[in-house]
């Protein structure tokens, strides 16, 4: 096996191990801690099928990140007051159950993603980076000044959503539902990865011309690619929800998409488990320079600073040395 | 709405549009020179609001503070450039991205621990203060009006820079073929921190200008730096004139937007939905033209070749 299988087993063993020791020491914050890398991990993959396989450097990742948050805040605001939405003359009755949510959340996103990526994806390079960033920002601007759901304030759920057969409120039953949603997602990413389809995106970002050349046109993969990258941020999203029963406008925020993007870049852009390992070191570095100093994020900084000026490839690249070929 | 009103709301976006220029002339020239995306320009605006507040508390002249917002600026520009910037301009444009973002966290929590988390205090000048009287019987501020005119007269001032001074032929040079001009003996990588201390100088006035109508706070350089970032792009990155264009594009579209969309609305909506709509529509504004702007022309109106 090659030495990036190793490292990515042993980061796997250790999410489970982790809240497995929280559970037996009775530490319920370090599990809602590993709970919030779990889902900010599954936000990273999203955003790695489009900028580490297909080279779309999108800044505008927290759009759909924001989108499933939402999708959850709406359905289960109205289910927690009991009045159906108004959708012209059709009433919906909100919902408290999280299957539906997750996929409402993953089809808003995904519809979202197909808007943003079919205008976006006419640019290319800073332009791309730019639009993309422009997109989330109307968003943003757009939650904050639509007062039926909250505003600038954000919207609270009093009570997790459930999940058949579990208790949601319970720390680790919460945890596990994440976790098996980021393995299935870091799955679909391999498969993808692996896919006719996915060496013709790899082949998208090497080199766009001779894929054209061959007669393969590179807008259709690219903006499916951006499609299913938005819909898992999306399903992200919609968790981050729950995790916290609260939904802001700070969701569609370009710090969130920079964020994901650091988790992407931290842990090496276009390796499975590199989202990953960047969330989980970003929120240990969070978690552990805040308990240091209060200005935790001018260190935070710096780290990142060295990161990108030294170690290229990112943390899994830095490990496991160069096989994945980057261009 | 009445014609005064009108007036004074593109007065506004004027005063808007210029402070934009002035911030996006740096974002640009940076980009069309050197190649790189600069995040943290929005933190270069604040040094320069903060070091303009710092010195007019302290020696109660506000002109005094206006050159130590240059200085300032324009020293922290420097600094970067050659510490780290400089190491970016062969990377891609991602990293380019994340180390910016770094930078931003390191300026922001910098400035927080310095001078507190509590917005500083910078005053109009009283030489500038009170409203002044325009043709038409209108009432307008009179530092606002001083900011339009003191932001034309940079822009000016750049467009001669850039097209009749030794430094604005390299410049121009450096856009179009940065390797030939090095090979000519021009001492690129001189160029490149003047380059980007000249931007960050420009982003630091602006900021001393805005502080004294806005609040002098960690973090006000973001908002600005993403309508710098529309304005480049709808501009053309790397276009001076596109940035002139572009920011007074924003400026004016941003300005009367909110002004006049709830109105708008009004005639065939009721008036508590039209206020709703006008009004987040009217934020959205400003990206809803830069989508357009793109989709017309991939590389923004003015693209430099």
């Amino acid at each position: 096996m090659q030495r990036e299988t190793w490292i990515n087993l042993a980061i796997l063993l250790g999410l489970i191990l982790v809240p497995l020791w929280a559970v037996v020491m009775d530490e319920p914050f370090t599990i809602t801690l590993t709970t919030k890398v779990v889902i900010l991990a599954l936000a990273g993959v999203g955003l790695n099928i489009a900028l580490g396989y297909g080279g779309l450097v999108s800044f505008g990742h927290a759009a759909f990140f924001g989108v499933g948050g939402y999708a959850m805040g709406v359905l289960a605001s109205h289910a927690q007051s009991y009045t159906p939405m108004q959708i012209g003359a059709l009433e919906v009755e909100g919902t408290k159950s999280m299957l539906i949510i997750w996929a409402v959340a993953i089809v808003f996103s995904g519809i979202t993603a197909l808007f943003i990526g079919a205008l976006s994806l006419r640019t290319s390079g800073v332009y791309f980076i730019m639009i993309t960033l422009a997109f989330g920002q109307m968003l943003y601007y757009f939650a904050i000044s639509w007062p039926a759901y909250g505003g600038e304030d954000g919207l609270s759920i009093y009570v997790r959503n459930g999940f058949p057969g579990l208790n949601t409120l319970d720390p680790i039953q919460f945890y596990c539902i994440c976790f098996v949603l980021l393995c299935a997602a870091l799955l679909v990413s391999a498969r993808l990865s692996s896919s006719s389809f996915g060496l013709a995106l790899h082949g998208a970002r090497q080199n766009a011309e001779r894929l054209e050349a061959v007669g393969v046109r590179p807008f259709k993969l690219r903006l499916t690619a951006f499609v299913i990258s938005g819909m898992i941020t999306g399903l992200a999203g919609a968790l981050f929800a729950d995790l916290n029963r609260f939904v802001s406008p700070t969701m569609f925020s370009w710090h969130t998409s920079g964020e994901i993007m650091i988790f992407v870049i931290l842990g090496g852009v276009g390796r499975l488990f590199g989202p990953v390992v960047g969330a989980a070191l970003f929120i240990l570095l969070e978690h552990w320079l805040g308990g240091i100093s209060d200005f935790w994020q001018f260190y935070l900084g710096l780290i990142l600073l060295a990161v990108v000026l030294f170690a290229r490839g990112g943390v899994i690249g830095t490990l496991a040395g160069r096989e994945v070929a980057h261009d | 709405m009445t014609m005064v009103l009108l007036i004074e709301q593109i007065l506004n976006g004027l005063q808007l549009g210029v402070m934009l220029f002035l911030m996006s002339a740096g974002l640009t020239l940076v980009f069309g020179v050197m190649g790189l995306i600069n995040l943290a320009h929005g933190s270069l605006y604040m040094v320069g609001a903060f070091a303009c507040a710092a010195v007019a508390t302290a020696t109660g002249s506000f002109f005094l503070g206006l050159l130590a917002s240059l200085a300032a600026a324009a020293a922290a520009g420097a600094i970067v450039e050659m510490t780290v910037i400089r190491r970016l301009y062969a990377r891609d444009h991602l990293d380019q991205v994340l180390a910016t973002f770094a930078l931003i966290l390191v300026f922001s929590e910098g400035t927080r621990w310095m001078f507190g988390s509590f917005p500083l205090f910078l005053d109009v000048p009283d030489l500038l203060s009170g409203p002044i009287s325009l043709p038409g019987g209108i009432q307008y501020p009179l530092y606002r009006l001083a900011i339009i005119v003191v932001g034309l007269c940079v822009a000016a001032g750049l467009f001669w820079l850039i097209a009749k001074t030794r430094l604005g032929i390299r410049i121009r040079a450096g856009e179009s073929d940065r390797d030939m001009i090095a090979a000519l003996g021009v001492d690129i990588s001189r160029l490149y921190t003047i380059v980007f201390a000249l931007g960050a100088a420009l982003a630091g006035l602006a900021g001393a200008l805005v502080g004294a109508i806005q609040s002098v706070q960690v973090g006000m350089g973001e908002p600005v730096l993403i309508l710098a970032f529309v304005v480049i792009v709808i501009g053309g990155i790397g276009s001076i004139k596109g940035a002139l264009i572009g920011a007074l594009l924003v400026g004016l579209t941003d300005t009367l937007g909110r002004a006049l969309l709830p109105t708008v609305f009004g005639y065939f909506m009721d008036p508590i939905n039209a206020t709703t709509v006008g009004a987040s529509l009217a934020s959205m504004l400003i990206y809803i033209l830069m989508a357009g702007v793109l989709l017309w022309r991939p590389s923004g109106l003015f693209k430099v070749a």
